[in-house]
């Protein structure tokens, strides 16, 4: 009896049956018998005769460039020992952070307790992942907050070609750095507007497994950033496009 | 010093069970997920008398490194019963029935989890027994298996479990207390649903090898039964965070191009395969 | 609860937390001296426990459970029945919480717990004699944390009041040597409700009822019991080896003494009757 056997947008669970005959199992999946079934809860998706799962919750799995917010939490030689979230602790040599030649004692550069922005060089489950912050907008982050949120949320919180979280940084005018690793660097220009920023992304991590999210938060935006301004009338729009991750003035890259 | 005594029978003359079952008849279950904020799963679980919470932290790194494996995770269970959750006041450290538990809940999980997913991590199993009336190694499973799904943590299907005792000579499925304590016979077990292969099994008491296949059986309708519960308990959990509406089809898509999936997926390189 | 500093916290959340607090803020909108929604559940254990109860402050979750066991008192107090508080830090509620013996972070929250009872005398213990200098009523209290983000003395001091409150247990008598049930339920001799307020210090502001992440940037903390007659009980300062001012001290303790109110009657309305 091939076929599939789940709706669009339907969320699924461990062992769910969906779908049989000339399926594949793709992220998510496995199959048995000739049968592809969800290994986890989520959202089941199919893309040709393929079969993923997307899950709604899950630990931060490093991949190859992945953009990184992380935390020092160690210096051992030559190598920062970071923080970024999920069981895979990152490591950071300091030829991949530094100019050389360098101080022997790297915790001049970067210590204990330090945020940084870092790009994820390599990671295979045995090893690593090895970070590099040689790159455009890599820098260590002084200011602002830091907000955790579930990392399997992101892509909905930044959006199709960023289309979500472009339109919570025109409403809000606040600068923004999203890290694939459930993190994100907020910087705002008052108290009350970084509150509803917060809210907004937690809001999108609350539904992100609904459809009309955008249109949801937009409105949400509108309204309390009508309420803060004491106007009638709608949100400024900002007519540039800013690019998602911020470029400023670099003083401490080496 | 407990007031509890030795009930006059296990199975009436009209052969009910002391709170009025019948043999083959489950105690209410509640099941309920993401019940504590801090845990990357929980859940809790509602069995008759018996009230369980399980967290799941994890994966995680691994403290003691040793304990590393270099290809998979590694599971640990803790299960711990509150010094409150029985008649008899129980010492608060850990005792020998406690760690064995512990030991067999892990060995029942484990063959449903890819653990080969997270080398070099630990998931951690936490269950807090809060009250207890029989069946608590069972219960645990039964919760644990949906906190490790709320968790994220993949696997090739739940774990339903329950247990199967004799009273007065007769098979009782889902064992109280007091059947436990004063009936024949005890056999936990836990099963993989799809392939019905059997990850816990014990037993004490007495039973001809008849009686014992027979009990293997009620076993396995329980925990079908069961298996549905936790299914609907984890479907009921995200349905809940989905704001009216939401599952309308959508013919209009609004200002923003919202493709959900699409969004959702992002962040997947296209064709990865597992 | 305990001294977190082990766990590193970023800069930024450092700088962001007391940056907040120098703009009269704090992360989660509340005043200097409010709490968050107290929520206490009691006989939530009914089959097994002789009392029990769940207090949540936010989402800092503790249960506590009382079980009442005849048996003998200590020898230098033949006329008194027996009190113990326990609690454990159990690793169910945080990541931070590790499995093994109670550390000294679960022994100090204990003990500050049992303080605010005993120092009180909450419990009337002349009263809980069956035999005097023979048997005994023992009743133990004991807590588990449930969830973590912060306060967790409070929570457990509520708990615990709570469970008490809730408590009722089977009489005994002893008759030809053997103890024999009559047939009917007691209540826990109480004489007095005893509350407990934490305080986190953090730079110069003093902060009530801290979450986890205030609780990680502090200089140190101050918990005062406050008894029904606006008695000082029991106080402690810890979790941090900061200093604190006197003029500070003063602030907290005219705190304790307004908020313990609310908290008090909080805990008699979530007792059945």
């Amino acid at each position: 009896m091939a076929g599939i056997f789940f709706q669009k947008r339907e969320v699924v669970v461990p062992g769910q049956l969906l779908a049989e005959g000339r399926y594949r199992s793709s992220a998510g999946t496995y199959d048995a018998d000739g049968k592809v079934f969800s290994a986890l809860v989520g959202l089941a998706e199919l893309r040709g005769n393929t079969v993923k799962v997307v899950p709604l919750e899950g630990v931060y799995i490093p991949r190859e460039g992945d953009l990184v917010i992380g935390t020092v939490v160690m210096v051992a030689g030559n190598n920062w020992r970071i923080d970024i979230g999920g069981p895979y602790q990152g490591s950071l040599h300091a030829n991949n952070a530094l100019r050389r030649p360098y101080d022997e004692d790297i915790s001049k550069y970067y210590d204990i307790g330090d945020v940084l922005v870092c790009e994820v060089l390599a990671f295979d489950r045995t090893s690593g992942p090895f970070l590099s912050m040689r790159g455009r907008g890599l820098r260590r982050l002084t200011d602002g907050m830091v907000l955790d949120v579930s990392p399997a949320k992101i892509p909905r919180i930044i959006g199709r070609r960023g289309s979500m979280i472009n339109m919570i940084k025109d409403h809000l005018r606040i600068q923004t750095i999203v890290g694939q690793n459930g993190r994100i660097w907020i910087r705002s220009p008052d108290v009350e507007t970084e509150r509803l920023a917060i809210r907004a992304f937690k809001m999108i991590e609350d539904q992100a497994h609904t459809s009309k999210l955008t249109d949801r938060v937009n409105s949400m935006l509108r309204e309390e950033s009508t309420k803060l301004k004491g106007t009638g009338g709608g949100p400024k729009y900002v007519a540039e496009a800013k690019d998602n991750d911020d470029m400023e003035d670099n003083n401490d890259e080496y | 010093m407990s007031t509890e005594k030795r009930p006059d029978y296990l199975i009436s003359p009209e052969g009910l069970r002391i709170d009025g079952r019948r043999p083959d008849e489950l105690r209410p279950i509640e099941l309920e997920v993401g019940i504590l904020k801090k845990a990357d799963g929980s859940a809790s679980i509602r069995q008759g008398k018996t009230y369980i919470m399980a967290a799941v932290y994890g994966p995680r790194e691994l403290h003691p490194k040793h304990l590393t494996l270099n290809d998979r995770a590694y599971l640990r269970a803790v299960y711990r019963m509150a010094t409150f959750s029985v008649p008899d006041r129980k010492k608060p450290a850990p005792s020998r029935r406690e760690r064995e538990i512990s030991m067999v809940i892990a060995n029942a999980l484990e063959p449903a989890l890819f653990l080969e997913e997270f080398p070099r991590t630990v998931v951690d199993v936490f269950i807090q027994v809060i009250q207890a009336d029989g069946g608590t190694r069972c219960a645990a499973i039964n919760a644990a298996s949906l906190a490790l799904a709320d968790a994220g943590i993949p696997m090739s299907c739940l774990v339903p479990a329950v247990a199967v005792g004799k009273a007065d000579g007769k098979l009782i499925l889902d064992l109280g207390d007091a059947e436990d304590k004063y009936g024949q016979g005890d056999v936990p077990m836990a099963i993989l649903p799809n392939t019905e292969e059997i990850t816990l099994l014990q037993q004490d008491g007495k039973f001809t090898k008849e009686e014992l296949l027979e009990a293997i059986g009620m076993g396995m309708t329980g925990c079908r039964y069961i298996h549905e519960l936790q299914k609907e308990a984890l479907k009921k959990a995200y349905a809940k965070r989905a704001p009216e509406g939401a599952g309308e089809e959508e013919e209009d898509l609004g200002e923003y191009d919202d493709d959900m999936e699409a969004d959702l997926g992002e962040s997947d390189l296209p064709e990865e395969d597992e | 609860m305990g001294d977190f500093s082990a766990e590193v916290i970023s800069h930024i959340d450092r700088a962001y937390i007391r940056g907040l607090l120098d703009k009269g803020q704090r992360t989660d909108g509340r005043a200097f001296d409010e709490y968050r929604e107290i929520e206490i559940q009691t006989g939530v254990v009914p089959a097994k426990a002789e009392g029990s109860a769940i207090a949540r402050i936010g989402d800092t979750r503790v249960i506590a459970g009382v079980k009442v066991v005849p048996g003998e008192p200590y020898s230098d107090t033949p006329d008194e029945g027996v009190v113990m508080i326990t609690a454990e830090m159990a690793p169910i509620a945080s990541p931070l919480f590790e499995t093994g013996p109670p550390q000294e972070d679960a022994i100090e929250l204990a003990r500050v717990v049992d303080r605010g009872v005993r120092e009180s005398e909450m419990i009337d213990i002349k009263k809980l004699i069956i035999s005097e200098g023979k048997k005994v009523y023992m009743v133990f209290c004991d807590l588990y944390t449930l969830e973590y983000d912060g306060n967790l003395i409070d929570a457990s001091a509520i708990a615990a009041a709570a469970s008490l409150l809730d408590t009722k247990f089977p009489e005994v008598k002893v008759e030809d040597g053997e103890l024999i049930p009559t047939k009917n339920m007691l209540r826990i001799p109480l004489q007095n409700l005893p509350v407990e307020c934490t305080f986190s210090k953090i730079g110069k502001h003093l902060v009530l009822d801290p979450v986890l992440k205030e609780e990680m940037v502090q200089d140190c903390r101050l918990t005062i019991a406050v008894d029904e007659q606006d008695n000082f009980t029991a106080m402690q300062k810890g979790g941090g080896a900061g200093p604190m001012s006197l003029a500070m001290m003063e602030q907290a303790m005219d705190l304790a003494l307004e908020k313990s109110k609310m908290i008090r009657e909080a805990v008699r309305k979530s007792v059945k009757v």
